[in-house]
């Protein structure tokens, strides 16, 4: 069994180097390979303890990434919580603060350009995959499937508030129909 | 004629933030955000506060999607930074991550307590069910606002492949694919 000193250690390096790879995606679109760390590589939490971490970071307020928090939380108490949380957001603040002290006066247009060109399809692949990856694990019955593709429908078709649309879920929910 | 990627002043008609000001405008701007922070930070910066234009918060945007990590975050760090230096751009991150953290964690640890009972399982799993959905809508808008070319399908098709239906390492899949990406889309741009 690993300390949770070092699962925290562990955490950090990883996601660390995940939050760098978060482009244009935003950090929703590292959920599969978090869930292939933490769940298949690891076991420090359960495929529904990573979804459930996922779906309360979804109805609080505040950032999307705060569902690895939660993971962090689940896999290493407190430090794995804040391990988490400063992995994902310091590096990449860094990086921001660095690129705009240097590209004031310079052009980057075209590469700023050629760059957000190749990494569009990417994302969408990348958040493609979360959906993917988060219903494998909560479309257990049909159900819920039913559920997710009800909700991908509406989403499409009509504006919405999605939180009205997982306050639905909530209560279709414990009626045990899914 | 060299242009910068961003508009590097403020506009001469607006006072500049304290970091302060920048720490409640942002703990304030993370706290509407349910569901993804993006949607109400255009409402509340733009319309409703006027820190930026439409224009300045477009470009931003642009600027905070190309860095890496949480596109929010870099926005606040930027916005932060415009206004008061490094200072500005930490409180603003600060703001922007503190109180929704101790909303989440809070959170956290009532389902550590309670995500036993029987109620809280099930509306957690239909809301899960309503998550994946919701994930699932924003990857098809994505994909049906890219270009209609074959290599946008080709790169998007492949990760999705790698990542989601293989469950290889993104970094892996990422570290091949980019490159490629970046030659087949490189080459037109010349």
């Amino acid at each position: 069994m690993d300390s949770q000193e070092s699962i925290a250690g562990t955490l950090f390096l990883h996601f660390a180097m995940l939050s760098m790879m978060a482009i244009g995606g935003g950090v929703i679109s590292l959920a599969p390979d978090m869930q292939r760390f933490v769940v298949d590589a690891h076991h420090w939490l359960s495929n529904e303890n990573f979804v459930a971490a996922f779906t309360i970071a979804q109805v609080s307020p505040g950032p999307n990434f705060l569902f690895a928090t939660l993971v962090g939380l689940q896999a290493a108490g407190w430090l794995g919580a804040l391990a988490a949380t400063v992995a994902i957001v310091i590096p990449p603040a860094i990086l921001t603060v660095v690129v705009l002290r240097a590209s004031t006066r310079r052009s980057g247009n075209r590469y700023g350009r050629m760059l957000k060109a190749a990494l569009a399809p990417l994302s969408v692949g990348m958040i493609l995959a979360t959906a993917w990856s988060l219903a494998r694990v909560a479309d257990s019955s049909w159900g819920a499937a039913v559920l997710t593709a009800a909700t991908v429908v509406i989403l499409l078709t009509r504006k919405i508030n999605p939180l009205w649309l997982i306050a639905a879920g909530a209560l279709i929910g414990m009626t045990g129909w899914i | 004629m060299p242009r910068s990627v961003l508009p590097p002043e403020l506009p001469a008609s607006a006072a500049p933030l304290r970091p302060s000001q920048l720490f409640m405008l942002f703990t304030q701007t993370s706290l509407l955000g349910f569901g993804g922070v993006l949607p109400w930070a255009y409402r509340f910066l733009v319309e409703r506060r006027k820190v930026l234009s439409k224009l300045e918060f477009a470009e931003l945007l642009a600027f905070a999607q190309i860095m890496p990590g949480p596109t929010i975050c870099n926005l606040a760090v930027i916005v932060g930074h415009r206004n008061a230096g490094l200072i500005g751009g930490l409180m603003s991150l600060a703001g922007m991550v503190t109180a929704p953290l101790v909303i989440v964690i809070t959170l956290g640890i009532a389902y550590r307590h309670y995500g036993n009972l029987a109620a809280v399982q099930q509306a957690l799993s239909g809301m899960s069910a309503v998550a994946a959905g919701l994930v699932a809508s924003m990857s098809l808008k994505m994909a049906r606002d890219l270009p209609r070319q074959w290599k946008n399908a080709l790169f998007a098709g492949l990760l999705f492949a790698g990542v989601g239906l293989m469950r290889w390492p993104l970094l892996a899949v990422i570290g091949v694919l980019m490159p490629v990406a970046l030659i087949a889309f490189g080459r037109k741009a010349e």
